[in-house]
C-alpha cells in the first residue's frame, strides 16, 4: 500500500459540496416543521417594561410567542459556568442592544418573520456603557484567564530597568476594532422532541459541547440529546459556544409540540454569537542601538460584555511572551465591561490581534534601529521558549523566514518608505511572523469492519471545511494499510464517540491520534479473532506475528498465510467487528514548548493620490508539523491569509456610540474581501517531523495562517507611504496625507 | 416582510390604475433594493405593482440622443455597444455598481430610485427622519463616516448611493415620467436628472419629484454630451462590490488642449448626485493641465459641511476629481 | 481515487442510523409526530404558481412575498441554493433565471412564472457526470466549507457563458458578487480558467 497521508487528494466530501448535496443544519427535511424567528432588543440596557403582542398574535399561522413573561424556565443555575445562559428569556434584564427578547413561531418562515417584526417591546432604559474609551477606568483583570490555567499577567526579568537604560525606547499604542466571523452559513438549528428526548440539527463546531449544554439547560441526561451536524458552513470560532438561540429553538419546539427550525438572520449574527472584541494594546520596547530586544511590555485591554453574562479575554500578549529572545518581558491582560454581547473566539483569538500590535512594533523598531525587519527578527530569534524556559518540540521559523523571503524576493527591498514605485504607484513590502500554539484534547473514535471488510471510522468531531473527513480517512487508510476507497470517515453525530470542539486548531491533533489508537485496537481484535478461529490460515501464530494488509490478516513472515477480513467475519458468523479507542495528551507539554510558526510577506500597491490600498502579492511560509493533505493544507493557509487581509484593510463592525447598536449588520457594509481584493497567494510548507507533539505529528493549521497578516500589511502600507497606521482596519481615510 | 398582493399590468394606464386601487401600493421593477427594504420592514407596501410587463425595456437612438427604457437591466445597458461608443461613462458607472447578479436584475429606472445605504435608515431599531418623519437623526452624532458633506440638513445627512445617477447628472440626462393626469388618463413629463432628486431639508422622506402613481419610463441622454471626453472614477476601500466612498463623473468638451465646457458631478458626498457648478465654471476655457485641474478642484470643497468622521471626503473628492479629469482629457 | 459513496444509507445496521446525517434527508419527524394536516394555513393573498426548476414544473401555492430562494429551499426542498445574507450581498443564493445569473433572495417566486430557473442541482448530468465547472472546483479545491460553493459555481458557469475574457483581472471583478469567507478565491479562479479550457 502506498501511503496516502500527505497526498493532495480531493476532499472526500467535495462531490457533495459541488453538487449542492451537502446537507447543512437548516437543510434536513423534518415533517411538520415550524419556523421560529428571534426578536431582539432595541435598547442597550435596563429592563423590559412590557410587550404589545396583539399585532403579532394576529398574524395567520402564528403558533406561539415566547417572551420572558411566558417562557419555560430552564436549569440555568445548575448549568455551570461553561454554559452561556443569557439571554434565554428567563428574566426582563436587557444588557445590550440586539439581545434576544422573544421568539415567534409560525407555520411558515415568512409569517414568523413578519410576526416577529410586529412584536413591540417597551423598556425601562438604563444608562448604557458603550464607548470603550470612556470606560477604561472600569478595567479589571480577567477571573478565568485561559480557563484558570494561568494568571492573566506574567513577567520575567526587570522590564522597567531595561526601559530606563535603553538606547531605543518605543511606546506605542495599537487598536483593533470589533470584528465578526460572518461564516457564509448562518447559525441554524432544527429541534425535535420525542418525549423527553431531544434531537437537534445544529450548525456547531462542538457536537459534544452542544449536547451537554442542552442537556444541562433542559435538565435531562446527555444521552437523551442527540446533536447532528455533518457539515458546517464555516465557523471561525462563532460556532464554538452553544449560543442561547440553540436552546431557545428547543424551548420553542417543546412549547408548540412540533419540530422547530430557527435560522439567524445575517443582522442577528452580529449580536447572537460572539465577535472579536475591540482591543487597545500598549507596547513598550527597549532595545539596543542595533535592535536587540532588552525589554518588552505588552499591556492589552479588550472589550467585554457585562460580567454577568460570562467572560472572554482576547489573549493578545501570549505570543509576546515567547516569540523573541528578550530577557525582560511583562504582559498584562485587562477587560473593560460594556453593554455589549459576550465576545468570543475568532480565528486565532489573541494571536491575530496581538500580533498586529507586536509585529507592527517590531517593524517600528527595525525602522528606528535602521535594521532590515527580517534581519531584526533573526537577531532576536528565540532558540528555546524564553517564557516557559523549555525547548521547542520543533521550530522551523528560521526556515520559514528564509523560504518566504526567497519566494517573495525580500532581498530586493529598499528600506526607505516610498522608495519603491511602479510608475506613480507606491509599492510597499512588509513582513511579519506568525505563531500559534499546538493544542490537543482527548478524543475517541469507533472503527467498524463491515461484512465485506470495508471500514467505517466514526468520531463526533466536525469538518468546518478544514478537511476532517478527508485527512482522517487518509490517516486511517494508512494505519490499516488499506486502499482509501475502502475507508469511510463519519463525523457530526453525537452518537459517535466523543471528540473535542473544533477550535484552537486542535481537531487533527486530537482526533488523529484517536483514529490511530482505534485502528490499533481494531487490529488487535481482528488478530485475536483470527488466532481463535478454527483452521485459520494464520493458526499457530501469535498476535505479534500478524499484520493487516490490504484487507487481509496475514503472517508477516509468511504472507501467503492469510485470511481476508471478510472471510474471517463470515467464518465467525459476524456481520461486523467493532472497536473503540481514544487518545489523550500526556505530560509532553511539561517538557516541551509546542508551537507552529510562519512568516508572512505582503506587497501592497497604493495610488499616491487616491490612497486606495490594493494587495498585489502575498507569500506565507509555514511550519506546522506534518501536513496531512497538501491540497487542503494549501487551501487552509490561503484562507487564513485572506481572512487576515480582511482584518487588515476592511473589517470593522461599526457600533453607534450612543445606543450601542450595530450600524452595518450585513455583508454589504461590513466589508470582507471579495475576489477582486485577493491576488494569487503563494504558500510554502516547511516539512517538520515532530514526534513529540502527538502521535500524528500535526500541529494544526486553522489559525496559524491568519497570524501576522495584518501586521505584514500594516508594515507594507508604512513602507509604501511612510504612514504608520496603528488602528485597524487600514482604510483610505487613515493614510490620506 | 409585510404581506401584499401582486398585480402585473401590461401598460402604464394599467399600472397607474393598479397602484391607485390600493393604499400603500408600490411599484416593483428589478426589486433589488425594494425587496431588501421590505425584508427589513423599511418599506411596508400592501400592494405591489409589477412593472415587468411594461414596454420600457429597449434602448433607442435618435437625432436628439439616446432613450434608455426605464426597465432596461443595468447589465444590458452596460453591454450596449452603441451606448458604450457614444457615452462610455454610463457603462463605466454601471460596471462599477453592485455585482453582476444584481446588475442582471436591477433596472436603469430603479437604480435612480434606490434608497440610501445609511445604516440608521435601513434598521427600524433606530430612529430616522427619512423612514419615520420626526423621529430624529442619530446618524449626525453617530456613525457618519459614509454620510454626506453636501446638501444635508439637521434632519438627514444621507447620501444617494447610485453610481449611474452621478454619471447621468454629468451627462445632463433627463428623466421621463408618466403617471395619472389630474384630468384623467396618463400624462408624461420630463425632468432634468439634476432636478429629479430632492434635498432632505425638513422633509427627508421625500426623495424625488415623482408624484403619486408616477413611473419613470425612460432616461434620455442628450446628443450634445455624446462623444465627449469623459470618465467615471469610483474610490472605495474594497476593490469591488462596494458603494462609493466618493466618485467623480466628468464630461468634458475640448478644443485643442483647452476645455470648452466641463460637466462635473460627484457621488458619495451629497444627498443627491452632486453637480459642482463652481468647478465647471473654473474649468471652462481652462487648459487641460494638472494645475488647471487643481485650481478647479479647489472649488469642490465650497459649501462642504463635514461631520465628525467624514472630513476626509473633502480632500478625497478633490483628488478623485483631478484624477477623473486627467483620465478623461488624456 | 474512487469517490466514497456518501449518499447511501450506510452499509451497516448501526451505521445506518448514525450515518443518517450523511444520508439523504432522514425524516425523523415522521415517526414522532401524529398524523394530521401540517401544511400552512391558506390565506386569500396566496397565489398558485408554476415554478419551472431544472426543467421540472412544480405547482405551488405561495404568498407573493415568498422569495425564489425560500421557495426553492422551504417548499421544494432544493437546499443546494444557499441563504447567506438574504440581502443580495453575498451571492450564495445565485441561480440562473432564463439563463442569467441572479440572486434568488431578492427575487420573488411569484414573478418567476413562465421563466426557467436553473439551480446547482440541475448542473450535473445525473449522478454520474459532473459539469466541467463542478469537476474543476473539485480538482482545484475551490472551496472549504462548501456553503458559498453552489453560488460560486452558478456564477462561474454564467460568467463563462457571458463570454467575458477570462483573464485573472476579469474573473476577479466578475466574480466579486460571490463572497467566500473561507477565502478560496485563488483556487476558484484556477478552477474557472480550467473549466473554460475543458468546455
Amino acid at each position: 500500500m502506498t501511503p496516502v497521508t500527505g497526498l493532495p487528494i480531493d476532499r472526500r466530501d467535495g462531490r457533495l459540496k459541488v453538487t449542492g448535496g451537502a446537507k447543512y443544519a437548516a437543510e434536513f427535511d423534518i415533517d411538520n416543521v415550524a419556523h421560529a424567528v428571534l426578536v431582539q432588543s432595541t435598547a442597550a440596557s435596563g429592563r423590559i417594561a412590557g410587550f404589545d403582542l396583539a399585532a403579532a398574535e394576529g398574524v395567520p399561522g402564528v403558533l406561539a410567542i415566547l417572551t420572558p413573561q411566558n417562557a419555560p424556565r430552564l436549569a440555568v443555575a445548575a448549568a455551570g459556568e461553561h454554559v452561556v445562559a443569557f439571554p434565554l428569556l428567563q428574566d426582563n434584564r436587557v444588557d445590550y442592544n440586539g439581545q434576544h427578547i422573544a421568539v415567534v413561531v409560525a407555520d411558515t418562515l415568512e409569517r414568523a418573520q413578519y410576526a416577529a417584526s410586529l412584536v413591540k417591546a417597551t423598556y425601562h432604559e438604563g444608562e448604557p456603557a458603550i464607548r470603550m474609551a470612556d470606560a477604561l477606568a472600569e478595567a479589571y483583570a480577567p477571573k478565568h484567564f485561559r480557563n484558570g490555567a494561568r494568571p492573566p499577567d506574567s513577567r520575567r526579568g526587570d522590564p522597567e530597568a531595561a526601559w530606563d537604560g535603553a538606547a531605543i525606547r518605543l511606546d506605542l499604542t495599537y487598536r483593533t476594532p470589533v470584528e465578526h466571523h460572518n461564516p457564509m452559513e448562518p447559525h441554524a438549528t432544527i429541534a425535535l422532541w420525542q418525549g423527553n428526548r431531544l434531537t437537534v440539527y445544529s450548525a456547531t463546531q462542538g457536537i459534544d459541547a452542544s449536547q451537554h449544554t442542552l442537556a444541562a439547560l433542559f435538565a435531562i441526561k446527555p444521552d437523551a440529546v442527540r446533536v447532528i451536524c455533518p457539515f458546517v458552513g464555516g465557523g471561525f470560532g462563532c460556532k464554538g459556544v452553544t449560543w442561547p438561540h440553540v436552546a431557545l429553538t428547543a424551548m420553542a419546539a417543546r412549547q408548540v409540540g412540533r419540530p422547530v427550525k430557527l435560522v439567524l438572520s445575517r443582522a442577528q449574527m452580529y449580536t447572537s454569537n460572539g465577535y472579536r472584541p475591540q482591543t487597545i494594546q500598549r507596547i513598550r520596547i527597549a532595545a539596543s542601538p542595533d535592535g536587540r530586544l532588552l525589554g518588552l511590555r505588552h499591556d492589552g485591554i479588550s472589550e467585554m460584555s457585562l460580567p454577568a453574562i460570562g467572560e472572554f479575554s482576547e489573549p493578545v500578549g501570549l505570543a509576546t511572551e515567547m516569540l523573541y529572545a528578550c530577557p525582560n518581558v511583562a504582559v498584562t491582560h485587562r477587560l473593560v465591561p460594556l453593554n455589549a454581547p459576550l465576545p468570543t473566539f475568532m480565528r486565532a483569538p489573541g494571536e491575530a490581534s496581538g500580533s498586529f500590535a507586536l509585529e507592527s512594533a517590531i517593524d517600528e523598531l527595525a525602522a528606528a534601529a535602521g535594521v532590515d525587519p527580517l534581519g531584526l527578527r533573526l537577531l532576536n530569534y528565540a532558540e528555546t521558549d524564553p517564557h516557559e524556559r523549555k525547548p521547542f518540540s520543533s521550530k522551523s521559523l528560521r526556515q520559514c523566514y528564509a523560504a518566504g523571503a526567497e519566494a517573495f524576493g525580500w532581498a530586493r527591498r529598499t528600506p526607505e518608505p516610498g522608495s519603491m514605485r511602479d510608475g506613480d504607484t507606491l509599492i510597499g513590502w512588509g513582513m511579519a511572523t506568525a505563531t500559534y500554539p499546538m493544542n490537543r484534547s482527548k478524543a475517541s473514535a469507533r472503527l467498524i469492519f463491515g461484512p465485506n471488510g470495508d471500514v467505517v471510522v466514526q468520531s463526533a468531531t466536525q469538518d468546518l471545511g478544514t478537511g476532517t473527513y478527508t485527512v482522517m480517512a487518509q490517516l486511517a487508510a494508512d494505519a490499516l494499510r488499506m486502499p482509501i476507497h475502502r475507508v469511510h470517515f463519519e463525523l457530526g453525530d453525537s452518537l459517535f464517540p466523543n471528540a473535542p470542539i473544533s477550535g484552537g486548531s486542535q481537531s487533527a491533533a486530537s482526533v488523529g491520534p484517536a483514529v490511530l489508537a482505534t485502528v490499533d485496537a481494531a487490529k488487535q481484535k481482528l488478530f485475536a479473532l483470527a488466532l481463535a478461529s478454527n483452521r485459520s490460515a494464520v493458526a499457530g501464530s501469535t498476535a505479534a506475528d500478524l499484520a493487516l494488509e490490504d484487507g487481509f490478516v496475514l503472517v508477516r513472515a509468511a504472507p501467503h498465510r492469510r485470511i481476508s477480513v471478510a472471510a474471517l467475519l463470515a467464518k465467525n458468523g459476524l456481520d461486523r467487528l467493532e472497536a473503540v479507542g481514544s487518545a489523550a495528551p500526556g505530560d509532553e507539554k511539561q517538557h516541551y514548548s509546542m508551537h507552529s510558526f510562519g512568516a508572512q510577506f505582503a506587497e501592497v500597491r497604493i495610488d499616491p493620490a487616491l490612497r486606495e490600498i490594493r494587495v498585489s502579492r502575498l507569500v506565507g511560509a509555514f511550519a506546522a508539523g506534518r501536513i496531512l493533505n497538501a491540497k487542503a493544507a494549501r487551501s487552509q493557509a490561503i484562507g487564513g491569509i485572506v481572512f487576515g487581509v480582511g482584518m487588515a484593510l476592511l473589517e470593522q463592525t461599526q457600533i453607534d456610540p450612543n445606543v450601542g447598536r450595530v450600524t452595518n449588520p450585513n455583508v454589504a457594509e461590513y466589508l470582507m474581501p471579495v475576489h477582486a481584493d485577493i491576488p494569487d497567494i503563494e504558500t510554502i510548507f516547511i516539512d517538520e517531523r515532530d514526534s513529540l507533539v502527538n502521535p500524528v505529528g500535526v500541529k494544526g493549521l486553522g489559525e496559524l495562517p491568519i497570524v501576522g497578516v495584518a501586521a505584514a500589511l500594516a508594515n507594507a502600507v508604512y513602507h509604501a507611504t511612510g504612514v504608520r497606521v496603528r488602528d485597524l482596519p487600514i482604510r483610505i481615510d487613515k493614510i490620506l496625507v | 416582510m409585510q404581506p401584499f398582493t401582486l398585480a402585473a399590468p401590461g401598460d402604464v394606464a394599467g399600472a397607474t390604475a393598479a397602484a391607485a386601487s390600493a393604499a400603500d401600493a408600490k411599484y416593483i421593477a428589478g426589486g433589488t433594493d425594494l425587496v431588501q427594504l421590505m425584508k427589513d420592514g423599511v418599506e411596508r407596501p400592501q400592494h405591489l405593482v409589477d412593472l415587468a410587463g411594461l414596454p420600457f425595456d429597449r434602448i433607442e437612438f435618435g437625432a436628439d440622443g439616446a432613450r434608455i427604457g426605464a426597465l432596461v437591466r443595468m447589465s444590458d445597458a452596460a453591454d450596449d455597444a452603441e451606448l458604450r461608443r457614444r457615452w462610455p461613462i454610463i457603462a463605466e458607472a454601471l460596471l462599477a455598481s453592485a455585482s453582476p447578479q444584481l446588475r442582471n436584475m436591477a433596472t436603469m429606472g430603479g437604480n435612480l430610485l434606490q434608497r440610501t445605504r445609511c445604516g440608521y435608515f435601513r434598521d427600524t431599531g433606530f430612529p430616522c427622519n427619512k423612514r419615520a418623519p420626526g423621529s430624529g437623526c442619530p446618524a449626525i452624532a453617530g456613525d457618519n463616516r459614509g454620510l454626506a458633506i453636501f446638501g444635508g440638513s439637521a434632519h438627514c445627512v444621507a447620501t444617494h448611493p447610485s453610481d449611474l445617477a452621478v454619471a447621468l447628472a454629468a451627462l445632463d440626462a433627463v428623466v421621463e415620467l408618466s403617471g395619472p393626469a389630474p384630468q384623467g388618463g396618463a400624462a408624461t413629463r420630463r425632468v432634468a436628472l439634476g432636478e429629479f432628486h430632492l434635498l432632505p431639508g425638513d422633509t427627508p422622506e421625500r426623495e424625488t419629484v415623482l408624484r403619486p402613481g408616477e413611473i419613470i419610463t425612460a432616461i434620455l441622454v442628450p446628443a450634445e454630451t455624446a462623444g465627449l471626453h469623459s470618465h467615471y472614477l469610483k474610490v472605495r476601500d474594497r476593490a469591488s462590490f462596494e458603494f462609493a466612498l466618493v466618485s467623480a463623473a466628468v464630461v468634458v468638451g475640448m478644443t485643442g488642449g483647452r476645455i470648452d465646457r466641463a460637466r462635473v458631478a460627484m457621488g458619495g458626498v451629497g444627498a443627491k448626485p452632486w453637480r459642482l457648478p463652481a468647478v465647471e465654471a473654473a474649468l471652462a476655457g481652462a487648459p487641460a493641465t494638472p494645475s488647471a485641474f487643481a485650481a478647479a478642484a479647489a472649488h469642490a470643497a465650497e459649501g462642504a459641511q463635514p461631520l465628525s468622521q467624514n472630513r476626509f471626503k473633502i480632500a478625497l473628492m478633490q483628488r478623485a476629481l483631478m484624477r477623473a479629469l486627467t483620465i478623461a482629457t488624456a | 481515487m474512487t469517490q466514497p459513496n456518501f449518499t447511501r444509507r450506510g452499509f451497516l445496521g448501526a451505521s445506518a442510523g448514525a450515518a443518517g446525517a450523511l444520508a439523504a434527508a432522514p425524516r425523523l419527524g415522521r415517526a414522532a409526530e401524529p398524523a394530521g394536516p401540517s401544511g400552512p394555513v391558506r390565506t386569500p393573498d396566496m397565489v398558485d404558481i408554476v415554478l419551472e426548476v431544472n426543467g421540472t414544473r412544480h405547482k405551488l401555492a405561495v404568498e407573493p412575498r415568498v422569495t425564489l430562494l425560500d421557495a426553492l429551499r422551504e417548499r421544494l426542498h432544493l437546499y443546494g441554493t444557499k441563504k447567506g445574507c438574504d440581502r443580495g450581498a453575498c451571492g450564495a443564493c445565485t441561480v440562473h433565471v432564463d439563463g442569467r445569473r441572479v440572486v434568488s433572495c431578492l427575487t420573488l417566486a411569484a414573478r418567476c412564472q413562465g421563466k426557467a430557473v436553473a439551480t446547482i442541482e440541475g448542473l450535473a448530468n445525473g449522478d454520474a457526470e459532473l459539469h466541467p465547472m463542478q469537476a474543476a472546483f473539485l480538482d482545484h479545491d475551490g472551496f472549504q466549507c462548501g456553503y458559498c460553493t453552489p453560488g460560486q459555481i452558478m456564477s462561474a458557469v454564467a460568467l463563462v457563458a457571458e463570454g467575458r475574457p477570462l483573464t485573472d483581472a476579469a474573473i476577479r471583478e466578475w466574480m466579486s458578487g460571490n463572497i467566500c469567507r473561507c477565502g478560496a478565491y485563488p483556487n476558484i479562479r484556477a478552477a474557472i480558467k480550467d473549466a473554460a479550457r475543458r468546455a
